[in-house]
């Protein structure tokens, strides 16, 4: 989706302040809204880019004006209620008032912790042969999805060179929507600073994305 | 905020889906079990063992998996070189992705909009605010990190180093130079 979670290349947010000895967490109901994140993600309630798609999808006064936990919050909420775990009524009382919906890998309980410290696995077998190689040129298409994706607006139609292939993934396109895994080839693509932002762009720089093949076309 | 989160915590709860306890236990594990420390020893061994670089290079996942004592990493780990003649910086425009298995929890300019916003626009500048600048010709490649890979920057040993253990060179290595917002420290300089 066009949102305005997809900043790379705008303009007008001011200087990158740097907070000097910074806690991991600055209350501690930021800790709370990370642990429940990733304990109703581990226990099956929701895969990694659904729960991306849900912060996105914040209204963007809000998303720009939130903090970082304060939108993991949010997105939750909405998450856990598009989702049937929880009633609108219910979380606005606090208390739980209708029957749990069960969760696909069960109660999340401490001997899971251990399983939730190292990332998931995102690598499958290939379907298809690779369209593409390292060296290839190919153009980022033009698309503008209303639903989750990977796919930044600012290398959308530009042109760029494959580097490197990194195997079959998870398409997050797919999962997002609760499509299935739809995997896919994986590629880092690098594009010139030229070719996304002009004549005026630092002619040193590069900019590479991981493009899913379906994001790509032969140019 | 602490209400609200409260009280999402309590209907959950009180629904059967996790137990609290295990709640603790997860911000138990990222207060103690993960931070910059892991990063800085992958960097440390780079820079002693060409056989290590060598294989980080090719493939972080698996190379960072054979150091027992570094908390245990994903798949998809990229280790990153800087060179003289390059400077590697890593963003997520899109969300907050981070390699935090080998540095920790994101700090919040990581993902935050300036830092998003910037980085693969206008990475100097973005340096600039952070104190840092490249010579003119150094080449600077910015990896927005889209998808489930991971990027870990291998910044550049610092001179004077000759000799030292893989402890003491760990000392040098910040968080930020993992990132390619910064250097290692240099010998001597206050920490």
């Amino acid at each position: 989706m066009n949102g305005v979670h997809d900043m790379g290349g705008m303009d007008g947010f001011g200087k990158v302040e740097a907070e000097p000895n910074e806690p991991m967490f600055h209350t501690r109901w930021e800790s709370r809204v990370l642990a429940m994140v990733r304990a109703m993600g581990a226990a099956g309630a929701f895969n990694i880019d659904t729960s991306r798609f849900f912060r996105e999808s914040l209204p963007p006064h809000v998303y720009l004006s939130s903090s970082y936990y304060k939108k993991w919050l949010l997105g939750l909420e909405d998450n856990l209620i598009a989702k049937g775990f929880v009633s609108k009524a219910e979380v606005a009382k606090g208390h739980a008032s209708e029957p749990a919906k069960p969760l696909k890998r069960g109660k999340f309980t401490a001997g899971d912790v251990e399983r939730v410290m190292v990332r998931g696995k995102f690598g499958r077998d290939a379907q298809a042969p690779a369209k593409f190689k390292a060296g290839d040129r190919v153009r980022a298409k033009n698309i503008h999805p209303a639903t989750h994706t990977r796919l930044p607006r600012y290398v959308r139609g530009h042109v760029g060179v494959v580097e490197r292939d990194h195997g079959v993934h998870v398409y997050p396109d797919s999962a997002a929507n609760e499509a299935g895994e739809n995997p896919q080839w994986l590629y880092t693509v690098v594009f010139d600073g030229a070719e996304l932002w002009g004549p005026d762009s630092d002619p040193t720089l590069k900019i590479s994305i991981d493009a899913f093949e379906p994001y790509l076309e032969k140019a | 905020m602490e209400l609200r989160v409260r009280a999402l915590e309590t209907v959950l709860s009180e629904k059967g889906y996790f137990d609290p306890a295990a709640l603790d236990a997860i911000v138990q594990a990222y207060e103690t079990k993960i931070g910059p420390h892991n990063g800085a020893r992958v960097v440390a061994k780079a820079w002693s063992d060409p056989a290590f670089k060598r294989a980080l290079l090719d493939d972080a996942s698996e190379a960072v998996g054979t150091l027992g004592h570094v908390s245990r990493v994903g798949d998809h780990l990229v280790a990153v070189e800087n060179t003289p003649a390059r400077h590697n910086m890593v963003v997520c425009t899109l969300c907050s992705c981070y390699p935090w298995e080998m540095l920790g929890l994101p700090p919040v300019w990581y993902k935050a909009a300036p830092y998003r916003s910037r980085a693969v626009k206008d990475p100097r500048g973005v340096l600039k605010d952070f104190g840092v600048s490249l010579p003119k010709d150094t080449e600077i490649r910015v990896w927005d990190s889209t998808a489930e890979t991971r990027f870990l920057v291998l910044p550049m040993r610092p001179e004077g180093t000759e000799g030292w253990s893989e402890d003491k060179l760990a000392e040098l290595v910040t968080r930020d130079s993992m990132i390619g917002t910064g250097f290692p420290l240099k010998p001597g300089a206050p920490s």
